[in-house]
């Protein structure tokens, strides 16, 4: 893959990295200035790791082998048990909305993903970066502030009108994870029917951890609009959720701006 | 995987204008109430103003146009185009894209204007990301980057 590691040097130092992974983009994305090329490095490392162990289309994968009964849970590299635990936990959170096994078969790409970018994201402070974004396919996490005094803008794609912005969020440290029925094709399937979710089109989660706030969207997506109540007690999280019929609902905690307009 | 551009195909026009955008702020009850989704759609922006498709960019001119490197998708290769003025991005276009086949089309007459939405949202509205993956968004995003990058843009 070609890599996309540049600094521009404008009103800020800023270095951006681009790669694909996961069978989607990952962006990272550091504010502060310095050379940051090992830090990258480092996380771009991780996140091909992370493919490796838990991709559902990689036949020698440990997911792929667990599902196949070749190996067991400690044959297994050691981020599967931490996984599989927070997959666990998910579905006792969500009431069974998310599960580890939505067709029967081991799978826990609902919340890998989001738990590899958090990862990635606290490496990056590992490495002694202060401001940074951590994307993979419109699932993130942000650490600090986008710019001195401007903290992180987050546009909530419209899934049924291209050329708008549904809504923004804004904040320091919080994370944001956006499930959606015509994502890459993939379809969400209920776990209580065993067919496709239809309730809801778009389902949005912000929170501290991009870990749950994955899971949840996935679960919140399966919901459809009574989503936003079951997050209402899930301390820290907000739910914007898409119907089929294209109606919007917010959970009571979620803000809207009154102050962005586009420039 | 690199390749190069060879040529460029052309513009895509109407496909894109200095798109502006209202985020929603009707009153709303306790949930789960609905949020209004009569809002503006905003269609019928500006007209693109951008250089011709070949201008060199010019060291000190308020508007410069950078081409992004091409970049391999699974539908083929994808090449953005934008136009910086001002310091500000103020138009994207993909100059190049995969449509070999209907399907092809069917998908791009859809994802590439909802990311040059996206793109120009991004450079007007100070939005640093968007939630919500897109089709094929991902060797856009990696032309788009290249071409950022190639502008010093931000």
């Amino acid at each position: 893959m070609t890599p996309l590691t540049a600094r521009a040097h404008t009103e800020q130092q800023r270095t951006v990295h681009v790669e694909h992974c996961m069978g989607t983009v990952f962006t990272i994305d550091i504010r502060d200035p310095g050379n940051w090329d090992d830090a990258i490095g480092d996380v771009v490392s991780w996140l091909h790791e992370v493919d490796r162990v838990f991709s559902t289309y990689r036949y020698d994968s440990d997911i792929c082998r667990l599902q196949r009964g070749e190996i067991t849970l400690d044959g297994a590299d050691r981020d599967v048990a931490e996984v599989l635990e927070l997959c666990a936990d998910a579905q006792v959170v969500t009431g069974g909305y998310f599960t580890a096994m939505p067709n029967g078969r081991l799978d826990p790409t609902g919340l890998v993903k989001g738990w590899a970018v958090e990862h990635a994201s606290r490496r990056l402070t590992a490495h002694g970066t202060a401001n940074q974004a951590v994307n993979g396919g419109g699932d993130m996490q942000l650490v600090g502030e986008a710019a001195s005094g401007r903290p992180w803008t987050v546009g909530i794609g419209d899934p049924r009108e291209s050329r708008r912005v549904l809504t923004v969020v804004s904040g320091r440290d919080f994370a944001v994870a956006t499930s959606g029925t015509a994502e890459r094709g993939a379809h969400i399937v209920d776990p209580f029917t065993g067919h496709p979710a239809t309730r809801a089109i778009s389902a949005t989660v912000t929170g501290p951890s991009l870990t749950q706030a994955d899971a949840y969207a996935t679960a919140v997506l399966v919901m459809g609009p009574a989503g936003v109540r079951w997050i209402a007690d899930v301390d820290g999280y907000e739910a914007l959720v898409v119907a089929a019929d294209a109606t919007c609902y917010r959970s009571s905690g979620w803000r809207i701006p009154t102050d962005v307009r586009s420039g | 995987m690199r390749r190069v551009a060879f040529a460029i195909v052309g513009t895509i026009a109407g496909l894109v204008g200095l798109l502006s955008f209202k985020t929603h702020s009707a009153s709303i009850a306790n949930p789960p109430a609905a949020i209004s989704t009569t809002g503006p759609s905003t269609s019928g922006g500006a007209p693109n103003t951008g250089s011709e498709p070949s201008a060199p960019s010019v060291p000190g001119s308020s508007s410069n146009t950078v081409t992004g490197d091409a970049a391999d998708t699974r539908w083929g290769p994808v090449q953005v185009r934008i136009t910086v003025t001002n310091g500000k991005l103020s138009d994207v276009t993909a100059v190049e894209y995969p449509s070999e086949n209907p399907r092809d089309q069917e998908i791009n007459s859809y994802a590439i204007p909802a990311l040059n939405r996206e793109a120009l949202s991004a450079g007007n509205a100070k939005i640093d990301m968007i939630s919500g993956a897109t089709y094929t968004s991902q060797g856009y995003v990696q032309s788009l980057q290249s071409a950022l990058d190639k502008a010093g843009l931000k």
